[in-house]
């Protein structure tokens, strides 16, 4: 155990080793390495966004949904409403028309009873001074008499 | 072992614990290195933090390769324990404990390697010493744990100044009183010389120990066959537990590297 110039020696490698070190495998790897946290932390990060954006995009999605369906269901109560309102009006103008006709045909019954009444009274009339007249062949004007014949008729 | 059989034990651990000391200059007894301590750790230096270097210089920030994710695994490791203890920027003390602790790592784990073998390898190119475990020659720990040393009274200098790092010296840490400065002193002085001591100490025994065992073991796998047997046994069974001493030193003497320099950053 004895010390001697080996030491010194020993002792200048260690320098050079530790210098070179310092200077030239240190630097670069630990550029890597903080490049790569970067890195990573950039990711991390972008990541929270993505998955912030995403958040917000599905809650704004949602929203839409909600307002089309409301949307629709307005759409589909306005068109029943429409619907119904159609059916009553169509109901109303067949009722209005089946009236109309009711009341023509029914004019035209009473113009025809009337018409049949006026001639039956004339046949009864012309019957009754057909039978005046045979029973009073003599007597009775037809011409004198029209005005009570005419009399007779209104009566019957 | 079989071709150095007319060795004696003791010459053969003694073999196997001799540096390639080449003297330099002048002489003396300081004046010598010790060859194979420090080509083993320059070369393991350059593989280690080279292999750090290449894998970094491709280092991409999107989906990294197994490569890189392990040198980030290791980075992360590192780094997590500097975090725990220093708190300022880490752009130094990091890359400090790191190369501390691949570096430290790969010259214990050089215990691993057979011996004999690696000393057989070495003989055919005319080698005859050569220790493979930088770390278990004290000249190494002391020479991390003096740097180490340095850079703590460096950065105490830095972070204090001057005026403060030698006020901290005579005041800390029983009180500013004139009185209390040589107790201060001793305290201190005390301080900073065993924490190179013990730093190194620590890491240089374990090391050197494990050296010797496995150099026991392989003098005993060679008396015979119940030897040999046994010995490798003992040797596997070794080499196991060693992994834990391994790579347990390597972590503690980065984390007293981290402490010692995180301490000098905080004034008291």
């Amino acid at each position: 155990m004895n010390i001697n110039l080996t030491l010194i020696a020993q002792a200048v490698a260690f320098a050079v080793f530790i210098w070179f070190t310092v200077k030239f495998v240190w630097p670069p790897l630990l550029r890597a390495i903080e490049q790569r946290q970067a890195q990573i932390a950039d990711g991390l990060a972008a990541a929270e966004k993505g998955r912030q954006s995403l958040e917000v995009s599905s809650k704004q999605a949602e929203a839409a949904i909600a307002e089309a369906r409301a949307r629709a269901q307005e759409i589909i109560a306005q068109a029943e409403k429409r619907g119904s309102q159609l059916i009553d009006e169509a109901k109303n103008a067949a009722r209005e028309e089946s009236g109309r006709e009711k009341a023509a045909a029914k004019a035209e019954i009473d113009q025809e009873v009337s018409r049949a009444r006026e001639a039956l009274r004339d046949q009864v009339a012309a019957l009754a001074v057909a039978g005046a007249e045979k029973i009073l062949r003599k007597e009775i004007n037809a011409q004198a008499h029209a005005e009570l014949l005419a009399q007779l008729k209104k009566e019957i | 072992m079989s071709s150095e059989a007319a060795l004696t034990p003791t010459e053969y651990i003694q073999h196997h614990l001799s540096f390639l000391a080449k003297p330099v200059g002048g002489g003396g007894s300081f004046w010598t290195l010790h060859v194979d301590s420090v080509v083993t750790a320059a070369i393991l230096g350059v593989i280690s933090i080279g292999l750090l270097w290449w894998v970094v210089r491709g280092a991409t920030a999107g989906v990294p390769t197994k490569r890189q994710a392990f040198v980030e695994l290791m980075f992360g490791f590192v780094d997590d324990q500097v975090k725990g203890i220093f708190h300022g920027k880490r752009d130094f003390v990091t890359p400090t404990a790191l190369t501390v602790f691949v570096w430290v790592l790969l010259m214990n784990a050089m215990d691993f390697l057979p011996v004999d073998i690696v000393a057989k390898i070495l003989g055919w190119v005319g080698i005859h010493e050569w220790r493979m475990v930088p770390t278990a020659d004290v000249n190494t720990t002391f020479a991390l744990a003096l740097s180490v040393w340095l850079l703590m009274i460096f950065f105490s200098i830095k972070v204090k100044g001057l005026g403060g790092f030698i006020h901290e010296l005579f005041c800390s840490p029983f009180g500013s009183n004139p009185l209390l400065w040589p107790a201060n002193f001793l305290f201190n002085l005390v301080e900073y010389i065993s924490k190179p001591l013990s730093h190194s100490l620590r890491l240089y025994g374990n090391m050197y120990a494990g050296e010797i065992i496995f150099l026991l073991l392989w003098l005993w796998a060679a008396t015979g066959l119940v030897g040999t047997v046994f010995g490798a046994i003992l040797g596997v069974g070794w080499a196991i537990f060693h992994i834990l001493i391994v790579a347990l030193q390597a972590y503690i003497f980065m984390m007293l590297t981290i402490v010692y320099i995180s301490m000098a950053h905080e004034s008291h």
